[in-house]
């Protein structure tokens, strides 16, 4: 029970990411048509904002200190952030220790910049090329994004640590009534689900609570008609895919300290999406986010030792399985419109 | 009026007897005339330096092959010469190699054994290299190794510490400078019974595929030897990022110690994510809860940041030794490129040099004659203290480093402290262990 109860937790983190990506991608799939394999990118991209600030947060200049030395035997030379200089040491220390929850500022105006580039710069002449051109085309600006980061940044993962307040775990198994040490749960995790929450909650209430929102929705139903009654849609779904990219962002912002960023961690989520969008209905919101959830959650059920022992390997192709049987049940997916992706 | 008598059948057995011809490999082909694969006959000579120029191990394949290029300018006679002046062999002058001056091609492993195969082929069949070196992982290694063989060229492995790569997968023309799992599981087990005590429960998260299986086993076997308990084992797919749904089980499994045989981002990630549910915090039995990463990597652990600190594990050489030959390679390393240099690197440019001496040694570039120079060649001054290329598998043997994470460090790269430097009879095993059984070395191939 225990076990299960921390797969469950587990799954939420985990879900919360592929729910993060999934919305941005059903957005964009939703209001342009478009298959945006660059999408894991952009999440790549977010966490690299988190990166760069603490770079830039840690900017330092060179003191010589005589009573140290470096490898070579020459003086030490100790590295101090000019943010000590500006705001002392106790406060510069304080800013960078939350340069990862001040990276959400950091990202949101670049990510969306970066979003509008990309639809205004490449992604609009392919509006009316097949779904193949349109794939072929985001995916090699996904590796071109990649190798831009491989290049400034390296190969190796840059650890990107969360403010020390919510370092530790939170002992759930205690508060529960289980045995302590049995079911603990680190806080920033925590804070990771409650933030795509608040995310999610965010964009759902955006599109149904301002006349912003309701014009995209009505975009989304019947492109033509919006056209005709003289509202310029191509404009407010550019819009939209800022925000995609925003959201998409800011799920990589977040996560960089439950895993240290490279250059490729955008890889690594972008397929397990593409199954999360086509699981949950292809331009269904809340059928991506139901559907990370819940492969998010089945993925982790699959890792325990017990299930690994019954089925070997079941772990790595537990998410495909699933939708294998949901599209033969289900073609559209779990809450998939009828007409999308059926022409 | 001539006639040309050409038949239908002359044609094919021709056509045929062509074609067989052709499709021969062209190192086959090579140099035939010297009795070996791509004899130098000019006043140069070519080796391959094969390393991951892209892909996860980019950065450690950037530093082997800052370290080769710094081995081609101490063969050449540039620099401070580096180990060239503490190596206790004394055949290289600075003269580049047999008197003919080293160059240098390059490939792109992109730790993948095929593109790792097609890039040492292209450096040997179109570029003429006569030996081939480097990589970061026992997958290449094993792969290139095996192509080595066959094309009849000297492959003197770079980072690979798979049991495998000098155990059943070793070939009479392949060498490996660098330690192996049975080696890091001899060496951290005592120093881990001692600082932790006898009585542990262990969990394994494997990394899923051949390295981890091997460091698997020969941590197991050297833990339980000590009295430890292996309460699970576990292997976890070697695309995983995210590590908790393996990590959260441990401490229900009643284990006290967990071991991660995981090496590059599965370290980094696994390492992370296992302190961020605080398994370092936790007594369970009764013992402060601990976390053991067999083999370490500086540039690695960087990735890690402190979450490794207080963590073991063991690593082949590292910059703060205080021998002369590791200071020499540490200022020439230091002073060219500002920063002390990797394990990877250190073990790429010893085998540089031990290959260009062998081939002093032995008077020829001739694989055959090499092999004989190497194996059971004893030297030192090369960092690793007094070591022995053994002849049975050419795998040498020397001391090996157990290092602990810094709890204090003060540079970005001083991360590790070594803790313990493990005699090399506590390391040594007998050519036949059951952890290197099967394969065998064969014979020399000189190609041609």
């Amino acid at each position: 029970m225990e076990a299960i109860i921390l797969q469950i937790l587990n799954g939420l983190d985990k879900g919360s990411a592929y729910a993060l990506i999934a919305l941005g991608l059903t957005l964009i799939f939703g209001t342009l048509g478009v298959v945006n394999f660059a999408h894991g990118a952009l999440f790549m991209m977010g966490a690299f904002c988190a990166v760069t600030l603490s770079r830039i947060l840690t900017l330092s200049h060179t003191v010589i200190d005589p009573t140290q030395t470096d490898f070579l035997g020459n003086p030490l030379k100790v590295q101090v952030p000019y943010i000590h200089d500006i705001f002392g040491q106790a406060t510069g220390d304080a800013i960078i220790d939350w340069a990862v929850p001040l990276s959400i500022l950091f990202a949101i105006p670049i990510m969306i910049g970066i979003g509008v580039i990309m639809e205004r710069g490449l992604i609009r002449h392919f509006y009316k090329r097949p779904h193949a051109d349109q794939i072929l085309v985001t995916f090699g600006l996904a590796i071109v994004l990649q190798e831009v980061i491989k290049y400034f940044y390296g190969a190796n993962p840059i650890p990107t640590p969360s403010p020390e307040a919510f370092r530790g775990s939170f002992d759930f198994g205690a508060a529960l009534g289980f045995d302590p040490n049995v079911i603990i749960y680190p806080y920033w995790r925590l804070v990771y689900f409650g933030f795509a929450a608040l995310v999610i909650g965010a964009v759902f209430a955006f599109l149904q609570f301002t006349t912003f929102g309701m014009v995209v929705r009505a975009g989304m139903a019947d492109r033509e008609t919006v056209g005709l009654l003289g509202i310029n849609i191509d404009k407010r779904f550019t819009i939209m895919f800022g925000i995609a990219a925003a959201v998409a962002g800011l799920a990589g912002v977040m996560y960089t300290p439950i895993n240290s960023p490279n250059y490729h961690m955008g890889m690594d989520f972008l397929v397990l999406s593409f199954v999360v969008v086509v699981v949950g209905g292809m331009g269904s919101l809340p059928g991506a986010v139901l559907a990370g959830f819940l492969l998010g959650i089945l993925e982790s059920l699959a890792s325990m030792s017990v299930v690994i022992d019954f089925i070997p390997g079941i772990n790595q192709v537990i998410i495909y399985l699933v939708a294998i049987v949901i599209l033969l049940t289900r073609p559209r997916g779990l809450m998939g419109r009828k007409g999308v992706m059926e022409d | 009026m001539s006639k040309t008598d050409v038949t239908r059948r002359g044609l094919l057995r021709t056509g045929a007897v062509a074609g067989a011809g052709l499709m021969v490999p062209t190192y086959l082909r090579a140099g035939g005339h010297e009795g070996f694969t791509n004899a130098p006959t000019g006043s140069t000579v070519t080796l391959g330096f094969n390393v991951p120029q892209s892909g996860p191990y980019a950065d450690e394949g950037a530093d082997e092959l800052r370290a080769y290029e710094l081995a081609v300018e101490h063969l050449n006679g540039g620099g401070d010469g580096g180990m060239l002046s503490t190596f206790s062999s004394k055949a290289l002058q600075g003269n580049g190699i047999l008197g003919k001056k080293v160059e240098y091609v390059t490939g792109d492993t992109q730790t993948k054994s095929d593109a790792a195969r097609a890039s040492a082929k292209s450096m040997i069949e179109k570029d003429g290299a006569v030996m081939i070196t480097g990589g970061s992982s026992s997958g290449v290694a094993v792969a290139v190794q095996a192509l080595c063989q066959e094309a009849g060229v000297i492959f003197m492995a770079g980072l690979t510490h798979s049991n495998d790569t000098t155990g059943k997968d070793k070939r009479a023309n392949g060498f490996r400078h660098f330690f192996n799992s049975y080696m890091s599981g001899a060496a951290l087990a005592p120093v881990l019974a001692n600082a932790y005590g006898t009585d542990r429960k262990a969990y394994h998260l494997t990394a899923d595929y051949n390295w981890g299986y091997t460091t698997e086993e020969a941590v197991k076997s050297s833990t339980e030897a000590m009295g430890w308990e292996t309460v699970n084992a576990v292997k976890t797919p070697l695309t995983q990022t995210d590590f908790s749904s393996y990590i959260a089980p441990v401490l229900q499994s009643g284990a006290d110690v967990l071991v991660l045989n995981h090496y590059g981002g599965n370290m980094v990630n696994s390492l992370t994510n296992a302190v961020q549910f605080g398994l370092r915090d936790k007594m369970v039995n009764g013992k402060q809860f601990e976390i053991v990463v067999p083999l370490y990597s500086r540039l690695m652990a960087k990735g890690a940041g402190a979450n490794v600190k207080g963590i073991f594990g063991s690593t082949n050489w590292h910059w703060s030794l205080q021998d002369e030959g590791s200071k020499a390679f540490v200022r020439s390393f230091g002073t060219k490129y500002g920063f002390p240099p990797s394990q990877a690197a250190h073990t790429c440019y010893v085998q540089a040099l031990l290959y260009a001496d062998a081939v002093e040694r032995a008077g020829s570039f001739n694989p055959c004659a090499v092999v004989e120079a190497l194996e059971g060649f004893e030297f030192d001054g090369m960092g690793n203290g007094p070591t022995l290329y053994r002849a049975e598998d050419h795998q040498c043997f020397k001391d090996v480093l157990v290092v602990k994470g810094k709890e204090n460090p003060t540079s970005e790269f001083d991360l590790l402290e070594i803790v313990e430097v493990t005699p090399v009879d506590q390391v040594t095993y007998a050519p036949d262990h059951p952890q290197f059984a099967g394969g065998a070395l064969g014979t020399c191939n000189p190609g041609a």
